[in-house]
């Protein structure tokens, strides 16, 4: 493996600058990188070889001329396959959009090609980012670079496991209910839920439209701060985007880090995510964290969120409810995978495109959202659950008045082994129950490691949430508790994953022509 | 398919008789605004906007492609407010649009976005003037914002309907077209007048539009289109009955056809023991009879919930004020002030108002026509060919064209019988009056020589008649002026042929 792929997208930017190597070099590190561990751990749905070193030639070009785009510009990112890509198929995971590429890029990515960022190529998931461990994406799951049996996590499971097998230093993943920080948190990276409306939708292909969210994925707390300034910000296109001037998170996270302290920050351990009942080492690990913060001059508060229980409930109902809708534009009329026997009505070739085009978890919400949305059932199901969304945020604004930032694990339990749950809805669902408040009320949430539990050795993450607007405070505590468990252990956490990959293929693979969906 | 001819109808009168009819409507509006609704896509529905071409006139959002969102189109919340404004509503400070769920091609999304149970605008009245010039007072319910649903062509069948059908085409241009949709509550006691407060009620809304500029309001393109609903009780019941809704009829004149219809086709039918059965219909403009669509219950479940991906519309109470104090005066109002400024006694302006000419009147005043010689026209010829032909008058030619023909008659480059012959060539496509009259050499010949010579050898060949004239028996000159107009194959003056004649006869 080339050294150039353990640099951070920071590292590799101020490399870029300083002129010491090319970002074609950057890039061909990490198609290389891509081609040798690829097979074992499938983070990726299509690899745009070419087309990445081609964009990377023309950033080195135009650096040349002092004309670079960004600070970032030809830096390598990974792009999740729910976000619409001009260049390259964009599935979300399903069958029934297999190779279809749109007609636009979603505004996250054009800003990010805009920067001079190099697409390397789109990344696993479940289908339509329903689901915790990429079990449920119609190609095939992902694989945890920590342990290949075990999953990912999910929805965004390729992201995260691409940018902890130093597939890509950075990568964009869209959260709904957790799908950025619970990979993260499983996989020992960084990812961030912005608030809601802070980065646009535009483009990004809808499970539940009031829920998601685009953000970063990476393995600093800046790095994730660096993308987060690029895709963040208003979008005209999107109509839930925030108007707001947003401070640099980037900046917050350098303060972060030089501060090295946390005193005058109040912390709030959310009384009903305290762990109670999740993983020993998980536990163990989110306790000696706090008491590090503590030590680093955080007083930790305990906070009550008495409506969170309902949370998990409310949010099975809102998001089947918006997905049976947004997913019924995938009745073949105009893209997509079509089934037609012939001699057969436009109802059944949409019927049969659509049993065929989704997969098992699809159709479970599905169905389960057009329940919730059926007249007479509307009020007890889909009204109440917002009604109980409503309380979630209050909970969360009676929290945020005793504490500066909320915690909690990232996840209630290390990677679990592929197939453990894939049959077990319902213990899938749980596997959110730490993420999906800060869905229902739109706050930003981060996720960072904190450790590897003992009885496992798989990584452990802290979740950190912080009111809306207020993602630029999580970027400046994450960073500081990021520095402070570093210095500890004298090395990021990700130098401890085992190594992977097997014998090099000839030189050049990842760079074929062919180097197309799989 | 069930084409209603063989539908049984009781007399009207009897029908009435023993029936009351109770009436509602709802009137889709186009919004002219230079895009669509949620899209940045131009709008088919603005002046000027060639939709031909099938799907040219789309964006992501109108195909419902993965990722695409919807953003509201500022201007059409503006010209929904003010045609809430001149309907006498109350404008919600906060309205929301909603999802309505349901599967068809022609809606790319499969969900059309539509307001729901928080419109635009809500509770007024429209003051509806009667052929006799009594008012009738129209209730309405609401009016909201929503957007239209793409088209579909049937090919392969042999009645263009889907039935038999070999395979569908479908045309994205409509999808997201602006519409605000006017419900009225339900209207009672219209009674005998029920066809024509029908049909005064849709005119009253196009005159409506058309003063606030906010649609082309033209019906037989669809930018304003009228479902009817009509159910009957007998008399002396409490109980509304069962109501059919007649989809899409698109002129006035079919507005009060199709209302009359099913007045006598449900009065029939409860008649004779049978039940209605509540469902769609369809007008047909050429049996002059409704057929059967599909069955609507009010348990059609739409599965509406708040679109998520649109925040709530929130116009400040500045931009109402200033709305409102932009509106235009009422076309009551405005009538009123036409009436006194043409200078037309109330039959004559009730007879404008019955062809369903006025702004059509109005507008070829404005460009510079008498408004005597401009009713001259729409009330004769061009009322004559439509009634012939079964369509609006506003359809055959345009107030720009007829204010030209009327300017080519008063500087005598026509005479009437050529304006007229001029007029059917424009209503046949010919072009403006102007290049008609160029391209047909249709022009009076006002050249004296041409006529001089015309004369005299008229005068020649008829010498009897020469020496009658100048004995001083001027009314002999007929016989010459009648074969010079025939050798100028009417187009000239006659009254200068008759000067001439004379002048030439003493010479």
């Amino acid at each position: 493996m080339s050294e150039l792929t353990r640099w951070t997208a920071a590292e590799l930017a101020e490399h870029l600058d300083a002129g010491d190597v090319s970002s074609v070099e950057a890039t061909r590190a990490h198609l290389d990188r891509i081609a040798e561990v690829e097979p074992d751990v499938h983070a990726f749905l299509h690899v745009a070889g070419p087309a990445a070193l081609t964009r990377a030639e023309e950033i080195d070009r135009l650096r040349a001329e002092g004309r670079a785009p960004s600070a970032l510009a030809g830096v390598p990112v990974a792009i999740k396959d729910v976000l619409c890509t001009l260049d390259m198929p964009s599935t979300a995971g399903s069958k029934i959009l297999e190779g279809w590429v749109p007609p636009y890029d979603a505004t996250p990515v054009a800003r990010l090609r805009a920067a001079g960022l190099v697409p390397l190529g789109k990344t696993n998931m479940d289908e339509f980012a329903m689901g915790s461990s990429t079990e449920y994406s119609a190609y095939g799951a992902t694989h945890n670079p920590w342990d290949l049996s075990r999953i990912p996590g999910g929805s965004g499971g390729g992201s995260a496991a691409a940018v902890a097998a130093f597939e890509a230093p950075v990568a964009l993943g869209s959260d709904t209910g957790g799908s950025i920080r619970q990979p993260a948190a499983v996989t020992g990276t960084v990812g961030v839920k912005p608030t809601y409306g802070g980065v646009s939708r535009y483009g990004s292909i809808a499970l539940a439209s009031s829920l998601d969210q685009v953000g970063p994925v990476s393995r600093t707390v800046l790095d994730a701060a660096l993308i987060h300034d690029v895709i963040g910000g208003h979008d005209p296109h999107d109509a839930t985007s925030l108007t707001d001037e947003w401070p640099s998170m980037a900046a917050a996270a350098r303060r972060g880090k030089a501060e090295g302290s946390l005193a005058g920050v109040r912390v709030g351990v959310v009384h009903q995510l305290d762990g109670s009942g999740f993983q020993g080492g998980v536990r163990q690990r989110f306790g000696e964290a706090l008491k590090r913060m503590a030590e680093a001059g955080a007083e930790i508060v305990e906070v009550q969120a008495p409506h969170f229980e309902y949370a998990i409930s409310a949010y099975y109902l809102i998001l089947p409810a918006e997905a049976s809708s947004n997913l019924a534009k995938y009745d073949s009329v105009r893209f997509g995978l079509r089934v037609d026997p012939g001699r057969s009505t436009t109802e059944q070739v949409m019927a049969l495109s659509r049993e065929a085009g989704f997969g098992p978890e699809v159709k479970r919400r599905v169905i389960l959202g057009t329940y919730a949305l059926s007249a007479g059932y509307y009020d007890a199901y889909y009204g109440s659950a917002q009604q109980v969304r409503t309380l979630v945020q209050r909970d969360f604004t009676a929290a945020f008045e005793q504490a500066d930032v909320l915690v909690s694990p990232s996840a209630p339990t290390t990677a679990f082994p592929l197939g453990e749950k894939v049959d077990d809805p319902l213990a899938m669902y749980l596997n959110d129950v730490t993420t999906i408040p800060a869905n229902l009320a739109g706050i930003p949430g981060m996720s960072l490691p904190i450790g590897l539990a003992p009885e496992d050795g798989l990584p452990v993450g802290l979740q950190l949430m912080a009111p809306a607007r207020e993602d630029a405070r999580l970027y400046r505590v994450g960073a500081t508790v990021e520095a402070l468990l570093e210095a500890e252990w004298g090395a990021p956490l990700l130098s401890r994953a085992p190594k992977l990959g097997r014998p090099v293929p000839p030189p050049g693979f990842g760079t074929e022509p062919d180097g197309g969906t799989r | 398919m069930a084409t209603g001819a063989t539908d049984v109808l009781m007399d009207f009168d009897e029908a009435l008789e023993r029936f009351e009819p109770v009436l509602g409507f709802e009137v889709h509006v186009e919004l002219s605004t230079a895009t669509k609704m949620f899209s940045p896509a131009p709008n088919p529905a603005a002046p000027g906007v060639d939709s031909s071409v099938p799907n040219s006139l789309v964006a992501p959002v109108d195909m419902g492609l993965p990722g695409a969102l919807p953003v509201v189109n500022a201007e059409a919340v503006r010209y929904s407010i003010s045609l809430g404004l001149a309907l006498g509503c109350s404008i919600a400070p906060t309205s929301r649009f909603a999802r309505k769920n349901y599967f068809y091609p022609d809606l790319g999304k499969n969900y059309q976005i539509s307001q729901y149970d928080e419109p635009i605008a809500f509770e007024g009245t429209v003051e509806v003037e009667l052929e006799d010039g009594t008012l009738w007072t129209v209730p309405i319910e609401r009016a909201h914002m929503e957007e239209d649903a793409g088209k579909l062509t049937h090919v392969g069948g042999a009645t263009g309907r889907i039935q038999g059908a070999d395979h569908s085409l479908v045309d994205y241009n409509r999808a997201g077209v602006p519409l605000v949709e006017i419900v009225t509550k339900p209207i009672f006691g219209a009674e005998h007048r029920a066809p024509e407060i029908a049909k005064a009620y849709v005119a009253t809304i196009r005159d409506i539009v058309r003063s606030l500029g906010i649609s082309e309001a033209r019906m037989e393109r669809g930018n304003l289109r009228c479902d009817a609903n009509v159910s009957l009780r007998p008399r002396g019941q409490e109980r509304l009955g069962t109501r059919t809704e007649t989809k899409n009829v698109n002129s006035l004149r079919s507005v009060e056809r199709a209302v009359r219809y099913e007045i006598q086709r449900q009065a029939a039918i409860l008649a004779a023991g049978g039940t209605i059965v509540q469902e769609t219909r369809h007008w047909h403009e050429d049996t002059g009879s409704t057929s059967a669509g599909r069955p609507k219950s009010d348990a059609d479940d739409y599965r509406y919930f708040p679109e998520p991906d649109l925040l709530p519309v929130e116009p400040s109470l500045a931009l109402i004020e200033e709305l409102r104090a932009a509106l235009p005066e009422s076309p009551a109002a405005f009538r009123r002030r036409l009436q006194a400024d043409y200078g037309f006694t109330d039959g004559e302006f009730r007879d404008i108002l019955n062809a369903g000419v006025l702004a059509e009147l109005e507008e070829t005043v404005s460009k510079g026509a008498a408004p005597a010689q401009a009713r001259k026209w729409w009330l004769g010829e061009i009322l004559r060919i439509a009634n012939q032909r079964g369509v609006e008058p506003g359809t055959l030619v345009s107030p720009l064209h007829v204010s030209e023909l009327i300017a080519l008659t008063e500087n005598g480059d026509l005479t009437d019988r050529l304006a007229r012959q001029v007029l059917e060539l424009v209503v046949a496509g010919e072009g403006s009056p102007e290049e008609v009259v160029q391209a047909r050499g249709l022009k009076v010949v006002s050249d004296d020589s041409a006529l001089i010579a015309a004369i005299d050898e008229a005068l020649a060949s008829q010498p009897d008649v020469l020496q009658k004239i100048k004995d001083g028996k001027v009314q002999a000159a007929g016989a010459v002026i009648g074969a010079v107009m025939k050798a100028m194959r009417g187009q000239a003056d006659a009254a200068r042929v008759r000067e001439l004649v004379l002048e030439r006869a003493q010479a």
